[in-house]
C-alpha cells in the first residue's frame, strides 16, 4: 500500500479542516449539485456568473477528507475565472488525479491532489466537487453523479 | 471471555497479511469469511459430483440430488421449517424479499391497502416494498425508530395504531444492519397476525448469529443470504410457509418448475420447484448446508454469547474515545455483535483508509441505509461487525488504529 501521508498532505488536512468559501452563495445565479451513491458524498456548487466570468463560487455538502479539500481546493482556483479557463484547469487537475502527472506549474496548490492517482478507489471523492461546478458553470445546473460520469 | 482462538485455524484467510499487519476482519456484518469445511464442500462438488439436478437418471445426477435436496433439508432443519418445501433456494436475501414483492404483492395488494416496515431497513427490505406499493396502488408506511442516535428502538405504541385492517403486510428486519438493534421478532409477528397482516423477515445479520426457529417466530416469510453466515455468495433462502406458497404464482418461469406444457400454457409445480426455474445454484446450495453443520457444530448458542462478550467489550472501549457518536442501542443494552458510529471531524470513509493501513477490515458510507442516515443526521458511520473469529485483542486493535486516526486528523 502507498503510503497514506502522500493522499492526506498538509494542504488536504488543512482545507478538510478550515473549508474556504463554505456555505450558500447569496448571490449565486447558477447551482449545481453533485453526489456519489456508493458512497453517500453530497457536493452543492453555487455560483454567480458574470457574463463568461465566474464571479464567486461557493460550496456545501458532506463526504471524506479528499472530496472536502478538493470542493475547497476548487473554489479558490476557479473565482474569477472565465468557463473556458475553468474547463483548463479542471483537465490539468484530472489528469493529476488519475496519473499523478502535472503538465504545467500552473496548479499550485492542487498539486497537493497528486497523492490521489495512487488510490483509485479515490479519484471521485476528488472530482465530484469540480463535476457540479463546471454544470453550474455551463448552465447545466443538473445533478453531476459519479454513476453518470466517469472520474 | 472463552477462549475461541482455535476457531481461526477454520478459516484459511485468517491467517494473511495486509499492509504489513496481520488481517483483522471486521466486516462481517457485509460478509463473512468462510471456514475450510465449506469451500472443501464446494471443491468436493465440482470434483466428483457436478451434474444437473433433478432430471438426469445417471449417478452423477443422482448424487447431485441428493446433496442439493440433502441441503435443502438441512436448511429447513436449521430454522427449524415444518417441511423441506417451505425453503426455497434464491441468490441471496434481496432476491428472496423481491419474490414476495412481486408474487404475493402483485397478487394481494389493491388501491387503499396498506403496506408497512420499518424507519429502519437495509434497502433491500425497502425499496421492493416502495415498487410493490406504487405498483398496487397501495401505501407504504413506516414504523418510527425511536432516540435521536436510534437507541430506542422502534416505537411499539405507535406500530399498535400502525397495526390497522388495512396493512396487509408487514416487512421489517431481524437485526439492523446498521444500528445492530434486535427486533422483538415473535412479538411483532404476533401483532401482526391480529390484524390478519403477512410477516416478512430480512433475517440477513441474524441468520448465522443466534439459534432462529421460524415456528417459534410465526413468521409467514423469511429471507437470508448464505455469505454472511459462513457460506458461498450466490445463495440464498425464501423461507415461506407451505400454506401461503400453494397459493402464490411463480415469479420466474421456464424449466423445472412447470407441471405440465402445452403450446397454449403451463401447469406448475408444487413448492419448492415452482419457484426454482432453471438450473439451481447447486454447488452454493450444497455448501450452505456445511455451512450449517458448521455453525451448529460449534453451537449457535455459543456464537451468540461469543457475540454478545466481543460487542460488550467493544463498546466499553469505543465508548471511551473522545468525539465518538455511536448510534445504536446504548452501552449495557441489547445489542448485536456490530458498532456504527461516527467521529465530530473524521468522515467515515477516511476512517476506513487509515484502518486499512493498520491491517483492519471496515465499513464507512451509509450501509444501504439512506433514508436512517438522513434522519439521524449522518451522511455515513464507520462500522465494526464482529464474527465468532474475532479476538478481544483485535478490538484492542481496532481502539488503538482509531486513536493513531483521530490524532492525525486533529493535527
Amino acid at each position: 500500500m502507498q503510503d497514506l501521508t502522500d493522499l492526506y498532505q498538509s494542504v488536504i488536512l488543512d482545507h478538510n479542516r478550515r473549508p474556504r468559501n463554505r456555505g450558500k452563495l447569496p448571490t449565486a445565479n447558477r447551482v449545481a449539485h453533485g453526489d456519489n451513491p456508493s458512497c453517500g458524498d453530497q457536493c452543492t456548487v453555487y455560483l454567480r456568473l458574470d457574463g463568461d466570468r465566474i464571479g464567486d463560487i461557493s460550496f456545501e455538502g458532506s463526504g471524506c477528507a479528499i472530496s472536502q479539500a478538493s470542493s475547497s481546493l476548487m473554489t479558490l482556483n476557479l473565482k474569477g475565472k472565465t468557463v473556458p479557463e475553468a474547463e483548463a484547469i479542471y483537465a490539468d487537475v484530472h489528469k493529476l488525479v488519475t496519473t499523478g502527472k502535472v503538465d504545467e506549474n500552473n496548479l499550485s496548490d492542487l498539486a497537493a491532489l497528486a497523492g490521489v492517482h495512487q488510490f483509485p478507489a479515490r479519484i471521485k471523492c476528488a472530482t465530484l466537487g469540480w463535476h457540479a461546478a463546471l454544470n453550474a458553470a455551463k448552465g447545466d445546473p443538473i445533478t453531476a453523479t459519479t454513476e453518470t460520469h466517469k472520474d | 471471555m472463552p477462549d475461541w482462538s482455535n476457531v481461526r485455524a477454520d478459516f484459511p484467510i485468517l491467517h494473511q497479511q495486509v499492509n504489513g499487519h496481520p488481517l483483522v476482519y471486521l466486516d462481517n456484518g457485509a460478509t463473512s469469511q468462510k471456514p475450510r469445511s465449506v469451500i472443501d464442500a464446494l471443491v468436493r462438488y465440482y470434483e466428483r459430483d457436478n451434474s444437473n439436478v433433478h432430471r438426469g437418471l445417471h449417478a452423477l445426477s443422482t448424487r447431485a440430488t441428493d446433496a442439493y435436496e440433502g441441503a435443502r433439508t438441512r436448511i429447513a432443519k436449521f430454522i427449524n421449517a415444518a417441511d423441506p418445501a417451505e425453503v426455497l433456494f434464491t441468490r441471496g436475501t434481496t432476491e428472496s424479499i423481491n419474490i414476495v414483492a412481486r408474487s404475493w404483492g402483485h397478487a394481494h395488494l389493491k388501491p387503499g391497502d396498506v403496506v408497512l416496515t420499518t424507519e429502519f431497513e437495509h434497502h433491500s427490505n425497502l425499496v421492493p416494498w416502495q415498487q410493490a406499493a406504487k405498483a398496487a396502488g397501495a401505501t407504504l408506511k413506516y414504523v418510527p425508530l425511536l432516540g435521536a442516535d436510534g437507541e430506542g428502538g422502534l416505537d411499539l405504541a405507535a406500530l399498535d395504531k400502525l397495526l390497522t385492517p388495512q396493512v396487509k403486510l408487514f416487512a421489517f428486519t431481524h437485526i439492523s444492519n446498521t444500528l445492530g438493534t434486535i427486533n422483538p421478532v415473535a412479538e411483532l409477528c404476533r401483532k401482526a397476525r391480529a390484524v390478519g397482516a403477512v410477516t416478512v423477515i430480512d433475517a440477513a445479520q441474524s441468520i448465522g448469529h443466534r439459534p432462529l426457529d421460524v415456528q417459534q417466530i410465526g413468521c409467514d416469510f423469511l429471507a437470508f443470504s448464505g455469505h454472511k453466515m459462513c457460506g458461498p455468495t450466490g445463495i440464498g433462502v425464501l423461507y415461506g410457509r407451505r400454506a401461503l406458497l400453494d397459493k402464490l404464482a411463480p415469479d420466474e418461469t421456464g424449466g423445472g418448475m412447470v407441471a405440465q406444457v402445452t403450446y397454449e400454457g403451463a401447469t406448475w409445480k408444487p413448492a419448492p420447484e415452482r419457484f426454482e426455474a432453471g438450473t439451481p445454484n447447486v454447488a452454493d446450495a450444497i455448501a450452505l448446508g456445511a455451512a450449517c453443520d458448521y455453525l451448529d457444530a460449534l453451537g449457535r448458542d455459543k456464537i451468540a454469547a461469543h457475540d454478545t462478550a466481543l460487542v460488550t467489550i467493544a463498546m466499553e472501549k469505543l465508548s471511551a474515545l473522545p468525539g465518538i457518536r455511536i448510534i445504536g442501542p446504548k452501552q449495557g443494552a441489547e445489542r448485536s455483535s456490530m458498532v456504527s458510529f461516527a467521529f465530530e471531524g473524521v468522515h467515515a470513509h477516511d476512517v476506513v483508509t487509515f484502518a486499512d493501513e493498520d491491517g483492519i477490515a471496515l465499513r464507512g458510507g451509509h450501509h444501504c441505509n439512506q433514508p436512517l442516515m438522513r434522519k439521524l443526521g449522518l451522511t455515513s458511520t464507520t462500522r465494526a461487525s464482529f464474527y465468532l473469529y474475532n479476538t478481544e485483542e483485535e478490538i484492542d486493535r481496532l481502539v488503538k488504529s482509531l486513536q493513531r486516526i483521530q490524532k492525525f486528523f486533529a493535527g
